[in-house]
């Protein structure tokens, strides 16, 4: 009984583990497709569901031969042939393009062999454009080249600038009002303010974030707009509305911290003649700095992966914001929109986000435990 | 001039508080003004079909209990062995880290997860998806409070035990938990009311649905991602029934931390 239990705390212990290396590789499995796709262009490519003319079939796959063999077919229509099995090489890992493209030079099979390879999800959306190709082989290549390959192209620039530009913004928005209500609870307010204010600080840091994001639609994004101009749903509004959100959070923590300073040090600085703001900037600061910095770069991991508070107020829409009152996206938003109605592709690309996301936030909060609040423990 | 500055630094973090304090009022008495003039009877007898709320607030609810049901004993039983059976190992330590990275993993990608896990392979959302992905939520919540409750407990109490010859499980079931239990309680309580109210997670796990069900296995009532849902519509009525829902819920998460708070003050007193 005792080993026996032992054992269990021990693999409920070890569950956690495997909880988050299991997002880990499922994000990754996931996302793996997309990764082929794009690669790691994808991070800075800023086009979204666009589709674009594919010069030559080879850049469906990831190898950078496709240049060398898009060359070949417009210079010289009549080596057709040859070009043809340069694109064999490159795809040489699909057997069923392989042989629909060997066998597609002869135009009366090219229509049987596109009912083959059909059945193959993966080359399904080639295969009937070489056929076309083949068909038209003698003819102008480059003309049927350019209308009929398109494929539709994904890149996470814009989504990853936004969640970035959103996060950075309110945290300039948050940070000196939270110093401020942390020095005004810890150093300024008499007991009797300080107590209940701080009450109220920590309650408002539980209410959940969707509540947050209604009334920044309904209230504070009219608001914005009727100051700054603009629309009521911008990047300006979604990191003003984050920054409120994380203010409790982050004030609450940073207080924490500065009350850990002993009053020993604090009255030895007074007795010095020091004013309240030398105590604060001298004595305080120095003191409950990894504590300060360390609550500030949670507050971040929270804005970075914070879904419903902007997802009212951003706007949706895949642009980079030329200005502060333009709409744009971030990662999560872009989770919360497009989720539902994606299949095939889409969502491997929106796996691949997921788990770029999940990536920057477990690299900034891990750095916040390992260097910051380590010692607190 | 010295006092000069400080009287202008102490101005203006006085001004920054009181901003910030105003912000966050202003939030919550449009958020009170706005739902109680949409709550009537009628949101509470009838589903989100019939523009009420009853579906909607049970299904929230099921689905929170269900994840402290699931959530509770890992998240326990995993803070036990970090304080008491893993002698502050490496590995404790670790787990302990990861589970505080946890605890900040953005939500919403706990909902893609789960998805991938769940979801995918059955085809269709289901409200144990759902409930899976806030129990995942949950569990480093827990694990947290339960180690720090259990490293409060003063050593004597668990000398005693051993001295008269309990097993170590018997120990910690009967004397350390006991003394523990308030702590673990409004921990548990407080996480409870962290979960209701999360979102992103049940998006697209659980769905939503607009009628009254008690059927798991398939698309499940919930309030968060209903307000999210109805918030962005058009029509005036719905949105007002996303207020009250907004209202309700915030009032719950409120009621529950102030219940948490009253508790421990009780205690130590």
């Amino acid at each position: 009984m005792e080993s026996l239990f032992k054992r269990l705390s021990w693999i409920s212990a070890t569950t956690i583990l495997l909880i988050l290396t299991s997002i880990f590789v499922v994000l990754f499995l996931y996302a793996k497709p997309a990764i082929a796709e794009y690669g790691l262009k994808f991070l800075v490519d800023s086009r979204w569901g666009v589709e674009v003319s594919q010069p030559t079939k080879p850049q469906v796959s990831p190898s950078t031969k496709s240049s060398a063999t898009k060359a070949t077919p417009t210079t010289t229509p009549k080596d057709d042939n040859i070009a043809v099995n340069d694109e064999d090489i490159a795809v040489s890992d699909e057997d069923i393009a392989v042989n629909d493209e060997d066998i597609a030079t002869d135009e009366n099979v090219a229509v049987n062999d596109e009912d083959i390879a059909v059945s193959d999800e993966d080359i399904a959306s080639q295969v009937p454009s070489s056929a076309d190709e083949a068909i038209t082989a003698d003819d102008d290549i480059d003309i049927d080249e350019t209308s009929k390959h398109t494929k539709v192209i994904y890149g996470g620039l814009v989504p990853i600038v936004g969640t970035i530009l959103t996060t950075i913004l309110a945290m300039f928005f948050a940070v000196p009002i939270a110093m401020g209500i942390a020095i005004f609870l810890s150093e300024i307010a008499p007991q009797s303010i300080a107590k209940p204010v701080g009450i109220a600080i920590e309650l408002l840091a539980a209410i959940p974030s969707i509540i947050y994001g209604m009334w920044g639609l309904f209230y504070f994004g009219p608001l914005v707009a009727s100051v700054f101009g603009g629309s009521s749903v911008s990047l300006l509004v979604a990191s003003l509305v984050l920054a409120i959100m994380i203010i409790p959070f982050m004030a609450s923590l940073t207080r924490d911290s500065m009350n850990t300073t002993p009053n020993v040090l604090k009255e030895s600085a007074y007795a010095m003649g020091a004013t309240k703001f030398e105590v604060i900037k001298d004595v305080v600061f120095p003191y409950a700095k990894k504590g300060i910095i360390g609550s500030m770069i949670l507050a971040l991991g929270r804005a970075l992966g914070e879904t419903m508070a902007v997802a009212f107020v951003i706007g949706g829409v895949f642009t980079f914001p030329k200005s502060l009152t333009d709409p744009t996206v971030s990662i999560p938003v872009v989770l919360a929109n497009s989720f539902a109605e994606s299949n095939g592709i889409s969502l491997n690309v929106l796996f691949y986000l997921a788990l770029i996301l999940f990536i920057i936030s477990f690299a900034v909060i891990s750095f916040a435990k390992f260097y910051f609040l380590r010692d607190k423990k | 001039m010295r006092l000069l500055i400080n009287k202008l630094v102490l101005i203006l973090s006085t001004l920054a508080a009181l901003l910030g304090i105003g912000f966050l009022f202003w939030i919550l008495i449009t958020l009170s003004i706005k739902g109680i003039s949409a709550i009537n009877l009628h949101i509470f007898t009838a589903d989100l079909v019939d523009n009420g709320l009853r579906n909607l607030l049970f299904g929230q609810f099921v689905l929170a209990l269900i994840a402290v049901v699931i959530g509770v004993p890992i998240g326990m039983i995993a803070g036990i062995y970090l304080q008491e059976y893993s002698y502050n190992s490496k590995y404790a330590q670790f787990i302990r880290n990861l589970s505080d990275v946890m605890m900040s993993a953005p939500s919403i990608v706990i909902g893609t997860f789960v998805y991938a896990i769940v979801v995918n392979p059955i085809g269709h959302v289901s409200g144990w998806a759902g409930a899976i992905a806030l129990a995942i939520m949950m569990i480093p919540i827990v694990v947290r409070t339960t180690d720090d409750m259990l490293g409060l407990v003063p050593t004597e109490l668990r000398e005693a035990g051993v001295a008269i010859g309990a097993p170590k499980y018997k120990v910690i079931f009967n004397i350390i938990i006991k003394a523990a239990k308030v702590g673990i309680m409004t921990g548990i309580l407080l996480a409870f009311a962290r979960i209701i109210g999360e979102t992103a997670p049940l998006l697209f796990t659980s769905g939503n649905s607009e009628f009254w069900t008690t059927d798991l296995n398939n698309e499940f009532p919930s309030l968060t991602v209903a307000i999210y849902n109805l918030a962005t519509m058009p029509n005036e009525e719905l949105v007002n029934i996303a207020w009250a829902g907004a209202f309700l819920l915030t009032m719950f998460v409120l009621i529950i931390n102030l219940l948490g708070r009253f508790i421990t003050k009780e205690k130590t007193k």
